[in-house]
């Protein structure tokens, strides 16, 4: 297997510019000499493509501070078979009452261990648990307010209402009996004369009779349907609705209507939610860690540059050109994984795992090297030592990392949080690092001494 | 062939005495003191107060005794530079909320900066799935052994490699527990969910170490003549430099990061650099040299028949 050595070389040095571009920072209005209020932004060049998403490390709540809350959904009540659903749209709640918090780039989560149904949520920056439970575990709730009869009936002060109320039902609204509590179940459906999307409500015994009431009581008038505190529709009733059936006829798109559906039978469907775990990381305590490991790391790197040099000379010195490169990859391959749905996200225990990849990159190099070295002392050439140095180590670089990734793919399974991501990212550490002992320092040797 | 006066072989008792020199206090501790768990094990609550200026022992107990009148159960206070971490039964969202009311209005410059809080199911469910975790990769890094060295040739067996090569590991396992046994005793030492990741990463490194130098026994076999345990003791020597390198490097490494990396990872990298120097010994003094044992037994059980 000869390939042409200079051909390799340069789709290394190829890749090698990519993944520097990739992990340039995101700078703003620099000046480099000539170049004045220079943006550097690797992320602009995507948006070429149409790719609305950065380039950007996720970094854990360990280095970002945050929150993170693990609630075990009481599921007992729900039907095996209407499980995921039941998951699925109190998630669905979750995010939607996140987003109205204002949370960037939360995490939310479903899992299923040992038949507990649990929702993970994280929640970077936000370090106030307390508003952050409660937000989130209120299932969500459909309200039907009515018009109050006078000033004196007023329940609480305005600022207390539902967005909208006052607009459409005044100053005096009030809260009826009736709540999401009564819905037996929504669906979407479509008007039989525009062919539009609608939401179609059923609801229980109870809750039939005291819709009955409602629109009796208020023919010729409006009642507002209220979901988590924002009005979605008020509508004028025209009779009085003895059935228990409603509908939300709205100006909805299809995908709307089924978002709102989802929505109704999660605060329908009482899933209610108790803590199970959570933790709080303070964002100085975050970018504090942050800043050691990379001190750590950067430290780190240096001392193998350096023993490497000593210990190999100029063989050493390739071998820390090819480490760079390593590194420069496994960094890219996390940023890149955050524009697909497989991000990587990383945690104190991710960077451990990163460093440790790198002794393990430099430990195949050290094999190869002490392998050329004896080759050497057989009175073989130079580059009949480098080939022959690189078939003979290359077994045990196969099944030692082998066993390593055999060590990281199990964790990875059992694991939890922590643990996982640092298996995932020794896994791949592990991958690049072969890739960077066999092709990129073998091109880089042929290349060097090729005469 | 330099080192050659090297007889690594031929001292074996030695190497395996030292070993049980080693082995045998910590697992005493553990035997007798088990390991010191922290809340990702057994459930409850951390919490870690900052203090702007130096703390005085008397706020530490005041804050303590702030928790004890909500009757929150304290374990231990532990101080580092200017931060305080307490572990308790598990403390509800609202008891919380209101012991931070509390650290504002009576204790200035202290600041709770972190929380937590792990209910008893998940604690339970991070020990059985670390428990889980190593003894499956045992069975899985024994069975890839056995088929990666199916071709060695006789004396050897594949499978004795395999099991010598997990001896080697429980070993290293057995090491960097003891040593957390007695730290834990002694010096209120936890072990969480990130040690059973330094655990798994030395098995890793172990197994990783050993098979570097079984696979040189193996090449040795296939080429040279000479009597087992002195292809061994060679095989043993050729990779001394490599094993002797690469622990080197990887111990400067965990070195920087112990002493840049901060307090989070600490005990971490500890227990990493002591399984690592335990995994480059018993790789060189323990697995290659139970492989001689082992075939000497075998040996001696073939001529008394």
């Amino acid at each position: 297997m000869k390939r042409s050595p200079r051909f390799l070389f340069w789709l290394i040095i190829l890749l090698t510019l990519v993944s520097m571009f990739i992990n340039v920072p995101n700078l703003q209005k620099i000046s480099l000499g000539p170049i004045k209020n220079l943006d550097i932004d690797p992320s602009s060049f995507l948006r070429t493509f149409g790719i609305g998403k950065n380039l950007e490390f996720r970094r854990g709540l360990d280095l970002e501070g945050g929150t993170s809350i693990t609630f075990k959904a009481e599921t007992s009540d729900v039907p095996k078979d209407q499980m995921p659903d039941a998951l699925n749209s109190a998630k669905t709640v979750i995010e939607k009452r996140i987003n109205l918090f204002g949370v960037s780039e939360p995490v939310i989560q479903t899992a299923t261990v040992n038949g507990d149904s649990r929702i993970i949520v994280e929640l970077p920056g936000v370090t106030d648990v307390n508003q952050a439970i409660n937000l989130i575990g209120t299932t969500a709730q459909l309200s039907f307010w009515e018009q109050g009869a006078s000033e004196s009936a007023r329940q609480a002060s305005p600022s207390a209402y539902p967005l909208g109320i006052v607009e459409v039902l005044g100053q005096n609204a009030k809260k009826t009996d009736l709540s999401g509590g009564d819905l037996q179940r929504s669906s979407v459906t479509f008007d039989q004369n525009t062919g539009n999307p609608q939401i179609q409500l059923v609801f229980s015994g109870k809750g039939a009779k005291k819709f009955a009431d409602i629109t009796k009581r208020n023919v010729n008038r409006i009642v507002a349907m209220v979901l988590d505190n924002q009005v979605i529709e008020a509508p004028r009733v025209n009779q009085a609705i003895l059935t228990g059936d409603a509908v939300i006829t709205g100006s909805f798109t299809l995908a709307q209507a089924k978002l709102l559906s989802t929505e109704l039978n999660a605060g329908a469907l009482p899933v209610p939610l108790s803590v199970l775990e959570q933790r709080v990381i303070g964002p100085t305590l975050g970018i504090e860690s942050l800043k050691k490991s990379f001190l750590a790391g950067a430290i780190g790197f240096l001392i193998i540059v350096i023993f490497m040099s000593i210990l190999y000379g100029r063989l050493g010195a390739v071998a820390s050109l090819a480490l760079a490169v390593y590194s420069l990859l496994v960094l890219s391959i996390f940023k890149i994984s955050n524009l697909t749905p497989y991000g990587i996200t990383l945690t104190l225990s991710g960077i451990a795992g990163f460093i440790l990849s790198i002794g393990m990159a430099v430990d195949a190099n050290i094999l190869i090297f002490e392998r050329i070295k004896e080759e050497k002392r057989l009175g073989k050439k130079q580059e009949e030592s480098i080939e022959i140095g690189f078939s003979k180590a290359w077994p045990s670089i196969r099944d030692s990392n082998i066993s390593t990734l055999i060590t990281s793919a199990i964790l990875y399974e059992f694991g939890t949080g922590v643990v996982k991501g640092f298996a995932l990212v020794l896994a791949i550490g592990v991958l690049v690092s072969m890739f960077s002992a066999i092709v990129v320092t073998r091109t880089f040797l042929r290349f060097f001494y090729e005469k | 062939m330099k080192n050659k006066t090297l007889d690594i072989i031929g001292k074996k008792n030695l190497y395996f005495a030292l070993s049980l020199i080693v082995v045998t206090p910590g697992l005493i501790a553990l035997l007798l003191f088990g390991l010191n768990l922290s809340i990702d094990f057994t459930g409850g609550s951390r919490l870690t107060v900052s203090f702007k200026d130096k703390i005085e022992k008397q706020k530490i107990d005041g804050i303590k005794q702030s928790l004890i009148s909500q009757n929150i159960k304290v374990y231990t206070v532990e101080q580092s530079k200017n931060q305080v971490y307490f572990r308790t039964n598990p403390i509800s969202q609202k008891q919380n909320v209101h012991f931070v009311s509390e650290l504002s209005k009576n204790f200035k410059g202290a600041k709770e900066t972190q929380f937590e809080t792990i209910g008893p199911t998940i604690g339970a469910e991070t020990t059985a799935n670390a428990i889980k975790a190593v003894i499956l990769a045992s069975i899985l890094i024994i069975l890839y052994i056995t088929w990666s060295f199916r071709k060695v040739p006789k004396p050897a067996s594949s499978l004795r490699f395999g099991v010598s090569a997990i001896i080697a590991l429980i070993h290293d396992a057995l090491v960097v527990l003891g040593i957390f046994a007695i730290l834990g005793h002694f010096f209120g030492v936890e072990v969480d969910s990130l040690f059973v990741t330094a655990l798994l990463t030395v098995i890793g490194f172990s197994v990783h170490d050993t098979i570097v130098v079984f696979d040189r026994i193996r090449e040795n076999l296939r080429r040279s003549q000479g009597s087992f345990p002195q292809i061994v003791n060679d095989s043993i020597l050729q990779t001394l430099d490599r094993s002797l390198n690469t622990s080197l490097t990887v111990l400067l490494v965990l070195f920087a990061l112990l002493l840049f990396g901060g307090e989070t990872i600490k005990w971490f990298v500890v227990a990493l650099l002591i399984g690592v120097t335990s995994g480059t010994y018993s790789s060189i003094f323990n697995a290659a040299p139970i492989l001689v044992v082992w075939q000497e037994w075998s040996e001696k059980r073939k001529s008394k028949n």
